[in-house]
């Protein structure tokens, strides 16, 4: 009975209603930071550094999260890039083999300063 | 073994205090040998709400600094012998309360109660973090408003990083969710969430919902507990909350139609 009364008379727009949709989407976004490892920002910084060699990109073109998959974490890179922007004489350059770009601080093997210990 | 609890929200005005005397007395009632303590340095107001605001000689950070023993600070409660209140400082120096002194004063308590409830400031700085801190349980006092859910989850966090439970990787603090301040009629025009809204958002287990009052303003004016007064919705639903704390099934209150005349003829003999 309560069904077909919500179908014939769907869900107003109240304001507890907007209070709740506020709230899941801002405690959404506020969990995903708060569990996010510190060296996230720093990443995503050298990371837009790096792509941006080869591909004009802007900064919310990259994405990197932290999630869980079962058991596993998962480090996320999403990037967005525009074929139409590829620098040629940047593209030439890599296809080249030109000198690598120095190695990112996390390939060294020893811990960057910003990761925490343990 | 002693048991720690803390009432905490992260925003200020939901009821802490009002629920932490409420939910020490419940306990104390049901012969529990329980004190409660109040961790908002400068700020002291556990003692009023409690009414033995006259009988405050020495304070917590006396007894921390080794200034007053245990005894000399402890305030017996004049309405249950199982009742002790452990008040504050007035100090405007925050960082007194030194965290190898709170444990050292928790431990020497443990020995003495069966149940340590600890009022903790709005925030989250220091005094909020000391408070919650040794917490064994959480009661996240929360009011049906945007930011008060906000802060509460942000809290939650806190205990599920920064605690010493989590610091040490002992088994979690036990969170529990204690909604104050509910209005079912406002719930019911779409005015208000609801506690099932809530629940839903922060996805922790639900103690009690406490019901707005008349009594609860009544009682903080006489410094008398809300739990004693039998005939309040907010009292009854208090004795509820420490009911399941303590492990017994009771049916919410309050929170369906049908009972929503009774609790308005309630409301209007108050």
């Amino acid at each position: 009975m309560m069904r077909l009364l919500d179908l014939l008379f769907p869900e107003r727009r109240t304001s507890a209603v907007v209070a709740k949709d506020r709230l899941k989407i801002v405690l959404a976004h506020e969990r995903a930071s708060r569990d996010a490892p510190d060296f996230l920002p720093v990443l995503q910084k050298e990371l837009l550094q790096v792509v941006g060699r080869y591909v004009e990109i802007r900064d919310d073109m990259l994405r990197v999260n932290v999630g869980k998959s079962g058991d596993t974490s998962l480090l996320e890179i999403n990037v967005e890039i525009d074929r139409a922007k590829v620098s040629p004489a940047k593209n030439g350059a890599a296809s080249a083999g030109t000198k690598a770009p120095p190695a990112m601080r996390l390939d060294t093997g020893t811990p960057a300063p910003w990761v925490k210990p343990g | 073994m002693a048991k720690v609890i803390v009432l905490t929200s992260g925003k200020g005005g939901v009821g802490k205090t009002t629920s932490a005397a409420a939910i020490a007395a419940g306990l104390a009632l049901r012969g529990n040998r329980t004190v409660v303590i109040d961790f908002d340095v400068g700020l002291r107001n556990l003692d009023l709400i409690m009414g033995c605001e006259r009988r405050v000689v020495f304070d917590f950070i006396n007894v921390i600094n080794g200034d007053a023993k245990l005894n000399q600070a402890l305030i017996k409660d004049k309405r249950s012998d199982n009742l002790y209140i452990f008040p504050t400082s007035q100090t405007r120096d925050k960082d007194a309360l030194k965290r190898d002194g709170v444990e050292r004063v928790l431990d020497e308590l443990k020995d003495n109660f069966d149940y340590i409830v600890c009022d903790s400031p709005a925030g989250i700085e220091h005094g909020a973090i000391t408070a919650l801190y040794f917490a064994d349980s959480a009661i996240i006092t929360t009011n049906p408003e945007v930011s008060s859910v906000r802060d509460s989850d942000r809290i939650i966090g806190i205990l599920a990083s920064k605690s010493k439970r989590a610091e040490h990787n002992m088994e979690p603090v036990d969170v529990h969710l204690l909604l104050t301040r509910y209005s079912l009629e406002r719930v019911k025009k779409g005015e208000m969430l609801s506690v099932e809204d809530v629940k839903e958002i922060l996805s922790i287990p639900l103690l009690g919902v406490i019901p707005e009052s008349e009594s609860v303003l009544r009682a903080s004016n006489t410094g008398t507990p809300v739990v004693f007064d039998q005939e309040s919705p907010a009292g009854r639903a208090y004795h509820d909350a420490v009911a399941r704390f303590l492990g017994e099934q009771r049916e919410m209150r309050f929170l369906k139609s049908e009972r929503r005349s009774f609790f308005r003829a309630l409301l209007g003999r108050a």
